[in-house]
C-alpha cells in the first residue's frame, strides 16, 4: 500500500521553500511540491537528485553525429564513389554540416523523449488531482506534498507552525 | 529593482492576476469584428495558396517567372525570407534565456510560434521549386531499390537537413515550453470541452518539483543548442549561394551576413506581431514599451551590421578586380533594377537609423512603420541576390531580364495569408504569453525587492 499523501498549501513560493526545508530537516521523506512555475532552489530544498537527462542528450547527439559522418563517408567513398569535377571523395567539410544537424536533432529528440519517460508522462490521473484547490497549483498556489508513512496531518501542521499554510490536508487515495 | 519600476510587470502584479491577464482573453473574451474579418481574409489567402500550388503541381514550374537564365526566382527568395523570419524567434527565446534577460518572459512564446509557422512555410518552397516535387523525398538517405545515395555535396541536401532539423527542433522546444501553460488552461477552463482538450495536450502535467527540475534541465539544454542550430541553419542557406560559382554569390561573408539578416527581419516581424497582439488581446500591461525599446535597439544594431555587410560586398567586388564582379557591381548599383536595390538600402540601412532617437524607439507607430519597411527591404534583398546575380553572370550571352508571373505573386501573398491564418488560430487557442515564465519573473523580482 502506498503511503498516504498529505498536501500543505501556500500562497507564495518563499513560504513553500521554508516549509520544504523544515520538512526535510525534520527527516520526512518522499517530499515533493506542486508549483505553477519552476521555483529556484526548490529541488535543493526538497533534496531531489539532479537530473541525468542532459548526459543522455549529449550521448545521443554525439552518437548521431558520428553515425551520420560514418554514413556520409561510407556512401561517398566506399559504396558509391562519384567524381564531381575532380573533387575529393572524402569531403569532410560538407559531412560535418550534416553531422552537426543530425547531432542536434538527436540530442533534442533524446531530451524530449527522456523528459516524458523520466516524468512518467503522459499520465491519465494522479491522486493529487483529487485534492481540493489543486487546480490552483498551476496558477497561484504552491503545494508541499509529503508521502511519508511516518507523517500525518497533525504532525505536518505542527511542523509548519508559523508559516501560515492555507490548509494541510490528507488526500483521499 | 522591482519589475513594475522597470516597466516589465504590471503595477501590483500577483501570480493570480498574471495568469488571468493572459488566460482570460482565451477563455471569456469574444473576438471582435477585426479578428473575424482578419481570419476570413487569411482563410481566403490560404485558399489562394492552395489553389496556386494545385495549379503548380498540375502545370509544372513553367508557371513561375523563371527562365533558363534566372533559374531561381520567387520560390527561393521566399524560402530565404521565411527562414529568416523564423530564426529570430528561436534566438529571442534561447539567447535571452541563456543571458537571463528579464524582458524575454513576455515575448518568447509568440516568438517561438512565429518561428514554427515561418519555418513550416519556408519548408514548402524548396519542395515546390523542384521540377518534380513528388520526388523530394529522394533527399533523405533511405535504403532504396535504385541503390542510390543522396549527393552530400549538393546544397539542396544541406537545406533539407537544416530545415528538417530546425522544424522538428522548434516543435519540440515550443511544446516543452507550452506544457505547463496547457495545464494552467486545463485547470482554468470553464467548459468541459476546454478542460478535456487542454487536458489531453497537457499530458497530465501536475507541476511536480521533480518534473520542473527536468523541465528546466531539458529546456535550458535545448536553448543552448538552439543558438548554434539557428546560426547553422541560416549559414547553410547562405552557403546555398556562396557555394555557387557566380559573381555576387561566391563570397565568404555570406553565411554571417545571412544570419544577421535573418535576425534583422525576424526582429522586425516580432515587433509587428507584438504590437498587433498587444492591441488585440489587451496585453499592454505585459508587453510594455520597455520590450519594444529593447527590440528597437537590436534592430538598430542589426541594421548597422547590414550596412557594413553591403559596403564590404561593394569593396570586395571592386578590390578583387575581377571583370565579372565589377560588372556585376555596376549592374547592381546602376542597372535595370537599381531602383529596387536602392529601395532595399533605404529600407534596411537608412530608415532604421531613426531608431538612434530615444523618442522614435518609444513610439509604436514609428517602430511598426520601420519594421514593415525592413521586412519589405529584406525581401527585396533576397530576391535581388537571385535576380541580379543570375541575370548578370560570367557569360554576357546568357544575360536576360527577369519577369514575374501572376503565380509568383499569388504564392507569395498566399503564404503570407496562410501565416496570418496560423497565427490568428494560435492566438485564439493558446496563451500568447508564457504564464509560467511570467510567474517566475515575478518571483525573481519580488525576491530582488
Amino acid at each position: 500500500m502506498t503511503a498516504p499523501l498529505i498536501l500543505a498549501e501556500f500562497r507564495d513560493p518563499n513560504t513553500l521553500l521554508a516549509a520544504a526545508r523544515r520538512a526535510r530537516e525534520a527527516g520526512l521523506r518522499e517530499l515533493d511540491a506542486h508549483t505553477p512555475f519552476a521555483v529556484d532552489g526548490l529541488p535543493e530544498a526538497l533534496g531531489l537528485r539532479g537530473s541525468r537527462l542532459r548526459l543522455a542528450m549529449l550521448l545521443a547527439g554525439l552518437g548521431a553525429a558520428a553515425f551520420t559522418y560514418a554514413l556520409c563517408w561510407y556512401s561517398a567513398v566506399v559504396d558509391y564513389p562519384f567524381n564531381t569535377g575532380g573533387r575529393a571523395l572524402h569531403t569532410w567539410q560538407v559531412f560535418l554540416v550534416l553531422s552537426f544537424e543530425a547531432g542536434i536533432l538527436a540530442a533534442a529528440l533524446a531530451g524530449f523523449i527522456g523528459f516524458f519517460v523520466a516524468n512518467g508522462l503522459p499520465r491519465l490521473h494522479d491522486r493529487v488531482f483529487g485534492a481540493p484547490d489543486f487546480e490552483r497549483a498551476s496558477q497561484d498556489r504552491f503545494f508541499l506534498s509529503v508521502a511519508d508513512p511516518a507523517a500525518d496531518e497533525a504532525r505536518l501542521a505542527a511542523l509548519l507552525d508559523g508559516l501560515g499554510p492555507v490548509s494541510v490536508r490528507a488526500v483521499a487515495p | 529593482m522591482s519589475g513594475a519600476k522597470e516597466g516589465l510587470l504590471p503595477e501590483g502584479a500577483s501570480y493570480g492576476n498574471l495568469v488571468g491577464t493572459v488566460a482570460d482573453p482565451l477563455m471569456r473574451r469574444r473576438m471582435g469584428r477585426w479578428y473575424w474579418g482578419g481570419l476570413a481574409l487569411a482563410l481566403l489567402m490560404s485558399l489562394v495558396l492552395a489553389g496556386s500550388l494545385a495549379w503548380l503541381f498540375i502545370e509544372g514550374i513553367g508557371i513561375f517567372g523563371n527562365n533558363t537564365t534566372i533559374v531561381w526566382g520567387f520560390p527561393i527568395a521566399n524560402y530565404v525570407w521565411w527562414v529568416g523570419i523564423g530564426n529570430a524567434g528561436t534566438l529571442i527565446s534561447s539567447m535571452l534565456l541563456l543571458t537571463r534577460q528579464p524582458w524575454r518572459a513576455a515575448i518568447n512564446r509568440f516568438a517561438e510560434a512565429m518561428t514554427l509557422f515561418a519555418v513550416s512555410i519556408a519548408g514548402i518552397f524548396p519542395i515546390i521549386h523542384l521540377g518534380r516535387p513528388y520526388l523530394s523525398y529522394w533527399l533523405a538517405p533511405y535504403p532504396n531499390t535504385m541503390q542510390l545515395w543522396p549527393q552530400w555535396r549538393s546544397a539542396l541536401v544541406w537545406d533539407f537537413a537544416a530545415i528538417v532539423t530546425y522544424l522538428l527542433f522548434s516543435v519540440m522546444f515550443f511544446y516543452i515550453g507550452l506544457i505547463p501553460d496547457l495545464a494552467t488552461l486545463r485547470d482554468r477552463a470553464q467548459s468541459r470541452t476546454g478542460r478535456v482538450l487542454y487536458g489531453i495536450f497537457a499530458l497530465g502535467w501536475r507541476g511536480s518539483a521533480r518534473h520542473w527540475a527536468r523541465h528546466d534541465a531539458v529546456y535550458r539544454a535545448m536553448a543552448a543548442m538552439a543558438v548554434p542550430l539557428v546560426v547553422s541553419v541560416h549559414s547553410v542557406v547562405g552557403l546555398d549561394f556562396a557555394a555557387g560559382l557566380m559573381p555576387g554569390w561566391q563570397e565568404t561573408i555570406f553565411p554571417p551576413y545571412f544570419v544577421v539578416g535573418a535576425l534583422f527581419s525576424g526582429f522586425a516581424m516580432v515587433v509587428v506581431l507584438a504590437a498587433l497582439m498587444r492591441w488585440g488581446f489587451g496585453l499592454q500591461s505585459l508587453l510594455t514599451m520597455r520590450h519594444f525599446e529593447a527590440m528597437a535597439k537590436i534592430i538598430l544594431a542589426a541594421s548597422v551590421i547590414m550596412g557594413i555587410s553591403y559596403a564590404t560586398e561593394w569593396l570586395m567586388s571592386w578590390y578583387g578586380g575581377e571583370r565579372a564582379e565589377r560588372s556585376f557591381l555596376h549592374h547592381q548599383l546602376a542597372g535595370s533594377d537599381a531602383l529596387l536595390y536602392w529601395s532595399m538600402i533605404a529600407f534596411n540601412v537608412a530608415v532604421p537609423q531613426v531608431l538612434w532617437l530615444p523618442a522614435a524607439r518609444r513610439s509604436l507607430p514609428v517602430l511598426i512603420g520601420v519594421s514593415l519597411l525592413i521586412n519589405v527591404g529584406m525581401w527585396l534583398e533576397r530576391i535581388l541576390i537571385i535576380w541580379d546575380t543570375l541575370s548578370h553572370g560570367y557569360l554576357p550571352s546568357m544575360w536576360r531580364p527577369w519577369h514575374t508571373s501572376l503565380w509568383d505573386w499569388t504564392i507569395l501573398a498566399g503564404s503570407l495569408g496562410f501565416y496570418a491564418l496560423l497565427f490568428l488560430v494560435f492566438a485564439r487557442v493558446l496563451p500568447v504569453v508564457s504564464m509560467h515564465d511570467m510567474g517566475k519573473l515575478l518571483h525573481e523580482r519580488e525576491d530582488a525587492g
